[in-house]
């Protein structure tokens, strides 16, 4: 059991991101995924995402994307955040998105991870939840926001 | 409103529970409970049995096939797919809530269906549906089947101690209830085979209403249970049997579905579900059994009798092949009754020789009567994959009903695939009450099944021709079912594969 690895840390979110498109951001958050050795192989991890992402686009309500895959390629459950200085198209009827969250799930994550994931995909739902990370100054704080609101039920 | 839900995506690990919560948080702002079965990655926690009876109603946000799908049969359902639960919660549940109250499954058309990975019901076919409406009424209808059947079973063994001798099962089916009843003797054994016969026999009333009236339910939901139900008592009165059950679940199931549609203003919609449509369903189905079915059928029947009693200077074996493919065709149903009663009416006859014709048209009847039952019960054991697992087990006891000559342990069977059960039904008995003629078995009992073998003329002939008729009718059953896939069992079988997959996959 590896749950003394915590889903997020201060170096896995990106604040004022400056990027163009899905493609590159999703790329950003990768690269923070793996400068902190959660993930072994940047392109093949980016590949997964993306394949995922051609099925059904992630784009959420509120101004969230959520691009995720579960790889043979990720390490540790981990979860980057990107706040982006521009709204990027993620694919959401009611426009771009603001936030991006990167899941990277391992290919076979024990129950216990996939449900602290759970716990966070049902906390986007929450608009209170969404603007205290918009409104969160620095990384350390997003980090510390989604480690004390994302607790599995 | 109560409402249920399941969701499911790709992945499993975002959509399917952005959308839980989503459902969850717009019900609750608009007033009603919502409780949502996530089918992700982190493993399902299965929705309470409670909470699904509870419910008026079911969404699927599901981009999987959903699990164990057949538990919420029978509700008004939508069908949106995970990405509109998502992006539009609110929505979802108003179309939701607008299903629950025109009364009908609305799904298909609410949506396209999203996923490919989706074998069954989203476009189910007119054929599907039918299949799954008569299932649902099977299902219910077979604990009785196996509660009546055995308790009558065990009535006919105890009364054989009770009266020291194989006679038991002919003379606890003489006694009233009502006497025996009125001064019970705990102590006698007689009594207790009596009671039991009786209980048997009062769950048995309720095989053919249980039947119509959860087809009807299956259709209409709750507004087809009362016209359901007392169409199926109606047959039972004018003896249409279970086909006429059959017949009263449609009729009260569209009856109800149809009034439920009805655009009614406001102040009547509250007394619709509780009054109207009650109402006005049973009146007309009542009629329809009571006037239109029961007449013919009463008419038929005589026609039958007298057709039957022109015959008895005909062949033997000919009068054999004709009363053992009655007794097969609607096993307890009005031609099987006409053919049982010829047999038993013969028996009263006066200073009958020992093989007097009587006695043998008897023992033809009873050997028939027995291979359907045997007949489904070995097929269910030969070819499992071929029955749904309510069938399967009601085939375990369908042994002992059809070994103590009670045909109606093969109508679960019947009722949900009539064509291919009845022809194998017929053929079967037929071929066996034409043995029994052609053996000389002769019968003095007019019930009993093996029980009563020892008052058999020629049992091994006996035996042999009921042996026969059920290996007929089996091998038909398997190669009929072979021939054509069953959409109810096919979904069964691939959600328990797709579960076992899953089991697989996931080290715990």
């Amino acid at each position: 059991m590896s749950t003394t690895t915590p889903l997020i840390t201060a170096d896995l979110v990106a604040v004022d991101l400056a990027a163009t498109d899905r493609t590159d951001v999703t790329r950003r958050l990768i690269d923070l995924l793996a400068a902190a050795g959660r993930v072994t192989d940047a392109d093949g991890f980016a590949a997964d995402v993306a394949a995922r992402e051609a099925q059904m686009a992630t784009g959420m309500p509120g101004g969230v994307g959520l691009p995720h895959a579960r790889s043979e390629h990720v390490v540790v459950p981990s979860l980057a955040v990107g706040k982006l200085a521009q709204g990027v198209d993620w694919g959401a009827p009611d426009g771009p998105a603001r936030l991006v969250f990167l899941i990277a799930a391992p290919a076979s994550g024990d129950a216990d991870h996939l449900q602290i994931l759970a716990a966070l995909a049902r906390r986007l739902v929450h608009e209170s939840f969404r603007t205290s990370l918009l409104e969160a100054p620095d990384a350390a704080t997003v980090a510390a926001i989604v480690t004390r609101e994302v607790v599995p039920s | 409103m109560k409402l249920v839900a399941v969701s499911s995506c790709p992945t499993g690990i975002a959509h399917t529970y952005m959308a839980a919560e989503a459902l969850e948080q717009a019900g609750k702002a608009a007033g009603h409970e919502v409780h949502v079965e996530t089918q992700g990655a982190a493993g399902s926690t299965p929705l309470d049995p409670a909470l699904i009876a509870a419910a008026d109603g079911v969404i699927y946000a599901a981009d999987l096939e959903v699990k164990d799908k057949q538990r919420f049969a029978g509700k008004p359902f939508v069908d949106v797919g995970v990405k509109k639960a998502v992006h539009d919660a609110p929505g979802v549940i108003a179309a939701a809530v607008a299903a629950v109250e025109a009364g009908v499954p609305a799904g298909a058309a609410a949506a396209p269906a999203a996923a490919p990975a989706t074998k069954v019901d989203r476009d189910a076919g007119a054929g599907t549906k039918v299949r799954q409406w008569l299932m649902t009424g099977v299902s219910y209808m077979i604990p009785f089947v196996a509660a009546g059947g055995i308790l009558i079973a065990l009535s006919f063994m105890l009364a054989q101690v009770a009266w020291g001798g194989a006679e038991g099962a002919i003379e606890v089916t003489k006694v009233d209830a009502a006497t025996v009843v009125a001064a019970f003797d705990p102590a006698s054994l007689q009594d207790w085979s009596v009671v039991l016969l009786k209980t048997g026999q009062l769950a048995f009333g309720f095989l053919v209403p249980v039947l119509s009236g959860f087809i009807a339910y299956a259709i209409a939901d709750r507004p087809g249970l009362v016209p359901g139900f007392l169409g199926g008592a109606a047959a039972g009165f004018v003896g249409a049997g279970f086909l006429g059950g059959l017949v009263t679940g449609f009729l009260a199931g569209g009856v109800a579905l149809w009034i439920s549609r009805w655009n009614v203003p406001k102040g009547v919609r509250g007394v619709m579900p509780v009054v109207v449509i009650p109402l006005l369903s049973s009146a007309v189905v009542g009629v329809v059994m009571l006037v239109l079915i029961g007449r013919p059928i009463a008419a038929a029947m005589d026609g039958l009798t007298s057709w039957l009693n022109g015959l008895s200077g005909t062949s033997a074996v000919l009068l054999g092949l004709l009363l053992g493919a009655m007794m097969g065709f609607d096993l307890g149903g009005p031609i099987n009754k006409v053919a049982y009663t010829f047999a038993v009416t013969g028996l009263a006859t006066e200073g009958l020789a020992a093989d007097a014709t009587q006695y043998r048209v008897m023992a033809a009847v009873m050997a028939a009567g027995m291979v359907a039952p045997l007949a489904m019960a070995l097929a269910t054991t030969v070819r499992k994959r071929l029955f749904t697992h309510a069938e399967q087990e009601n085939g375990k006891a369908a042994w002992l009903l059809g070994a103590s000559f009670i045909s109606e342990g093969a109508i679960p069977f019947a009722a949900a695939d009539p064509w291919r059960v009845i022809v194998s039904s017929v053929v079967g008995s037929a071929v066996t009450g034409a043995l029994a003629m052609a053996f000389g078995s002769t019968l003095v009992a007019p019930h009993g099944g093996v029980w009563v073998l020892p008052l058999i003329g020629n049992p091994l002939g006996f035996v042999a021709a009921v042996v026969v008729g059920t290996l007929v009718s089996t091998a038909l059953v398997v190669l009929l079912k072979s021939l054509a896939h069953d959409p109810v069992v096919a979904a069964e079988r691939a959600a328990e594969e797709q579960r076992d997959a899953t089991l697989v996959g996931q080290p715990a």
